[in-house]
């Protein structure tokens, strides 16, 4: 942020002049909260003060942090370690579930949400461990799709499991071990109600405060702490012995095993790790809108994540949060807005002129996943490393430096040594030796495994 | 027995369409290692436009249902079909994939995603949320009795085995006996060698995603006209069985691709008889994770070994 | 397992009969090596001749197809890289491997991490005793630099520094791992001769002052011959040679073996 790639043609006022860096994030931080802690409250003053321009409600907010802690889990995962995961919503659902099942009349089990959020985000990690154990020595891309496949499974699992009759066959004696017609999941319609958190303290608001749906300012404040606390945490890996591992790992996967990293556990713990967040993320959102169904932690929630990072700057902390609000707030309330005061009138107008539904019916909220589509592929091609990128990832996106320059040949010359000893009857042996003035082309930088 | 071999038929049925589709994944993943998450979009595309290309010829020229001049336009419509959703597939690749050529791998499968989500919001737009019927044009003539009892197949299966069995023959021809073939070969093998030895490598991968995008257009019809029905997420549904065919056969591989195809379109229909429909996609993914993880070369393996 | 070399008993690395094939090509041939310790032992010969598969044997990125390689008492044959290193031996790579994108100060983090010994848990929690250990260690790795010549530039990221430092930053990452083996590979190369010189300094201060035993790959033979305790040479994935530097220099063989093939020496 401080190095600057291009030269200034204006010099803007600098509310920042003269401060280091550290005091100016100081500075920003105490702002946020302030704006945190403050806007929710005067939300439907500014609303009905200027209602022309489109606030993000509260709600909307609550989505826009729960995304945040969606996105900084997934970003150890895809940012910090280097893995691709595209089935991220399995552990979302998880943790949704875990809540629901023992914090709701479904199997009239009252566990308060405080306890319950705990055994949800074990769950969670729980199951990235079981996921993550015999596929994350899988190559970058198929291990994206073994991911997917988890996710889809977990999502129809749920779906499944509303309806279950688990009987021995009839030359067992045919008992019945689940069941008939067991409702285990809830189904298609989900569970419904959920027990939100409480905080039994009486005030204006009745006997205890309860974060939930009903009461969306209270909700949003103790999200914001989940993001907080998620935060915090990520900065104090990212700045670990085990940060630096993922980072070595991902810059270059077989120097760190050489550094006497155990690159299988450091991946795990990455994966691991990331899946809690998930399920932290997903016991709120089950708590807080006291009611979940299967079909609702589908694919498109894990691109959405996805989206989230890329746009937002993949491995960078307030990247990724500043993507999630971002995205969030154009996906609930900024697409509508446009459609409705902006586009949809005068588009629907000319549809209704030449005759052609598909300008007859337009609206602009329907074109999220195409718009969300679009900026992939473009952030991909123009900006990989993000519109707030850490500053490493910039220049290993673009191939330049000695990292890329480098890696990019000698995953030729030093196969790793678990890789070797499974195809020990290869053809010819890797090129051993290079001669040293070779350069090898900035081929495959900071290859994502 | 009867619902057996019913269900094979359908299986083989499927198995043709899921081989079409999953060549293409197995053409383009062969010659750019990348999986094309667009591709089974592509083929949805081609259901689509087969439901609207039967509602101007039925609808506009008045045609009862099931009338045969239908028929003949709807399979004259084929071609012009075909060669639409081999530009998008193309079009596809040389904008959001040709950019990335030298970018990690994930890059552009990151892409790839970008656009399969903007086909399938354009397919949602399209054809709204929910499943659409397409204009019935086969007879529903059965053929084959059992003595008393449901039937082997019907003419629409033999619709499918009449379309899909000749372009998998044409594909084999061109793919081992044609110059661009061997094109696309050599190039699959090695890029750059190809490209010293003068293949126009830019050209010959236009032409792999032309070639995977009319095939998998060409799926689109049989399916739209096989199942009576378009529906915006027909590329997520196929194109989990197709791509898991393609893995199952050893991915680069053609004719793993097809034997993937039926063998993967045979268990799903098994699975949707005598399991439960509703458990299909889970055991195929599970069928997919299994493989990647224990035999990632597919049980046709080739020896285009995974070295990264 | 024939004790063919003689090695001592003292001997730190006690390679024999080491093999390894690929398919049909056999790239090292029945090794027998010794390294006594605290020497600096060079391996030379012809591109190609399997010096680096040699090192890639020792450090556990291949397997030797035959033969065994015993280090410092225990058994090094097939262990994996990252146990290879906790057992003391260290190497750098002959296209330098740093991690571009972290400071040189975190390389050599790097290099110290199988040495600290806070738990992740422990990173979320921030205890006192982690604090003190991250700021120790963050001091090792400061000194470290300074040692090898890279002071002040602690926090520079690795890929903008010159080459010359880039090497010596690779060397230095290596060290916190606290080996007793230390296994350069070309560490001159593309070097001139001022560096070549104040590299093979620093080397010989390495074993001086740090004690590490040190086997080198190189083929700038001005270093070999300055700095070697002992040369071993390599042809054809054979031992062709070994000796003193002057005894190996007026060997028939190994001036076969280099004029023999002329400038052709492709990699």
């Amino acid at each position: 942020m401080t190095t600057a790639a291009r030269p200034r043609r204006v010099a803007l006022p600098d509310p920042f002049r003269g401060m280091d860096r550290k005091r100016r994030e100081k500075v920003i931080l105490i702002g946020v909260i302030l704006l945190a802690i403050v806007y929710p409250i005067v939300f439907r003053s500014l609303e009905s003060a200027f209602p022309f321009i489109p606030w993000p409600g509260t709600s909307v907010l609550i989505i826009c942090a729960t995304f945040a802690i969606l996105a900084l889990g997934l970003n150890i995962v895809m940012g910090f370690a280097g893995l691709l995961d595209l089935g991220y919503v399995a552990f979302y659902a998880i943790g949704a579930y875990t809540t629901a099942f023992l914090a709701s009349p479904h199997f009239g089990i009252h566990i308060s949400w405080w306890v319950v959020v705990v055994i949800a985000v074990g769950a969670a990690a729980l199951f990235g461990i079981l996921l993550g154990a015999p596929t994350l020595k899988l190559r970058g891309d198929y291990l994206a799709i073994v991911t997917l496949g988890f996710g889809e499974i977990v999502r129809i699992v749920f779906r499944n499991l509303g309806d279950v009759t688990l009987a021995l066959p009839a030359f067992l004696g045919g008992a019945v071990l689940i069941g008939p017609n067991a409702n285990l999941t809830g189904g298609n319609v989900g569970i419904n109600p959920i027990d939100p958190p409480t905080i039994p303290i009486p005030g204006p608001w009745g006997n205890a405060i309860v974060f939930s749906n009903q009461n969306p300012i209270a909700s949003f404040y103790l999200v914001a702490v989940l993001l907080g606390i998620t935060f915090l945490v990520c900065v104090r890996l990212r700045d670990s012995k085990l940060g630096r591992a993922w980072m070595a790992i991902r810059e270059d996967e077989t120097a760190a095993a050489a550094m006497g990293i155990n690159t299988v556990t450091t991946k795990l713990l990455a994966f691991s790790l990331g899946a809690s967040f998930s399920g932290f993320a997903g016991a709120f959102t089950g708590a807080y809108q006291t009611a979940i169904f299967a079909e609702s932690f589908n694919f498109a929630v894990s691109i959405l994540v996805v989206v989230i990072i890329i746009l937002g700057g993949i491995g960078s902390l307030r990247g990724v949060v500043i993507g999630a609000f971002a995205v969030q707030y154009v996906n609930q309330t900024l697409l509508r807005y446009l459609g409705d005061q902006v586009l949809n009138d005068p588009i629907q107008a000319l549809g209704a002129s030449t005759g052609i539904a598909l300008l007859r019916d337009f609206n602009l909220v329907n074109y999220n996943y195409l718009i969300f589509g679009i900026i992939l592929a473009v952030m991909m091609i123009r900006r990989p490393e993000g519109l707030f990128p850490v500053e490493t990832a910039r220049a290993e996106m673009h191939g330049i430096g000695v990292a890329a320059e480098v890696t990019a040949g000698s995953s030729d010359e030093l196969a790793l040594a678990e890789e070797v000893t499974v195809v020990e009857g290869i053809e010819e042996p890797v090129a051993e030796e290079t001669v040293a003035e070779e350069t090898p082309p900035a081929d495959r930088p900071g290859d994502v495994r | 027995m009867e619902e057996l071999v019913k269900a094979l038929t359908i299986g083989v049925a499927n198995g043709l369409i899921i081989a079409l589709i999953a060549i293409g994944y197995t053409l383009v993943y062969g010659i750019l290692e990348l999986i094309n998450f667009a591709h089974a979009d592509v083929f949805m595309l081609g259901t689509a436009l087969t439901y609207f290309a039967l509602e101007v010829i039925v609808v506009s020229m008045g045609l009862p249902a099931g009338s045969l001049t239908a028929l003949v336009l709807i399979f004259a419509a084929l071609p012009f079909i075909a060669l639409l959703t081999a530009s998008v597939n193309a079009s596809i690749e040389r904008v959001a994939y040709r950019p990335l050529r030298n970018a990690p791998r994930v890059a552009p499968l990151i892409s790839a995603i970008g656009m399969s989500f903007v086909l399938q919001n354009v397919g949602l737009i399209l054809l709204g949320p929910s499943q659409k019927a397409v204009e019935p044009v086969l007879p529903k003539n059965d053929l084959v009795f059992f003595p008393s009892g449901p039937a082997w197949f019907g003419i629409d299966e033999v619709m499918v085995v009449a379309v899909t069995i000749p372009l998998l023959l044409v594909l084999r021809w061109f793919v081992g006996s044609t110059r661009q073939g061997k094109a696309m070969r050599a190039t699959a093998q090695d890029r750059d060698a190809s490209g010293l030895m003068g293949i126009d490598v830019n050209r010959t991968i236009s032409l792999t995603f032309l070639i995977a995008g009319g095939l998998a257009g060409a799926a689109g019809l049989v399916v739209a006209l096989y199942y009576g029905q378009t529906w915006f997420l027909f590329g997520f549904q196929f194109g989990l069985l197709s791509f898991t065919a393609a893995v199952l056969g050893g991915i680069g591989n053609l004719t793993g691709a097809t034997l993937g195809g039926l063998v993967i379109g045979i268990i799903s229909a098994l699975s949707d008889r005598f399991l439960e429909a509703k458990w299909t996609s889970v055991l195929v993914f599970s069928i997919l994770i299994l493989v990647l993880v224990l035999r990632p070369t597919g049980l046709l393996s080739e020896k285009v070994s995974e070295r990264a | 397992m024939t004790a063919a070399a003689q090695p001592a008993d003292g001997d730190l690395l006690v390679a024999t009969s080491c093999t390894k094939r690929f398919g049909g090509l056999v790239a090292v041939s029945d090794i027998d090596f010794s390294i006594p310790r605290g020497s600096i032992v060079s391996l030379i010969g012809p591109n190609g001749a399997g010096k680096t598969t040699f090192f890639n044997m020792i450090t556990g990125l291949y397997i030797p197809t035959e033969g065994r390689i015993m280090f410092d008492g225990a058994e090094l044959t097939g262990r994996k890289p990252h146990e290879v290193v906790r057992l003391g031996v260290a190497r750098t790579f002959q296209n330098i491997r740093l991690f571009g994108n972290m400071s040189a100060e975190d390389n050599v983090l790097v290099g110290l991490h199988h040495r600290l010994k806070g738990r992740w848990f422990e990173a979320i929690l921030r205890p006192p005793s982690i604090i003190r250990e991250e700021a120790e260690a963050l001091a090792k790795a400061r000194e470290l630099l300074d040692l090898t010549g890279l002071k002040g530039r602690y926090t520079t990221l690795a890929r903008n520094l010159p080459y010359g430092d880039q090497r010596r930053l690779e060397i230095a990452r290596a060290l916190p791992t606290q080996p007793k083996l230390l296994l350069l590979d070309e560490p001159t190369a593309g070097m001139n001769p001022e560096e070549t010189r104040r590299l093979t300094d620093f080397v010989r201060r390495l074993r001086d002052e740090l004690g590490l035993t040190i086997l080198l790959i190189e083929h700038d033979m001005k270093v070999v011959m300055g700095i070697s305790d002992r040369v071993t040479v390599l042809d054809h994935g054979e031992k062709i040679a070994e000796g003193s530097p002057a005894e190996v220099r007026a060997d028939n063989q190994v001036i076969e073996a280099y004029l023999g093939r002329g400038a052709a020496g492709g990699g």
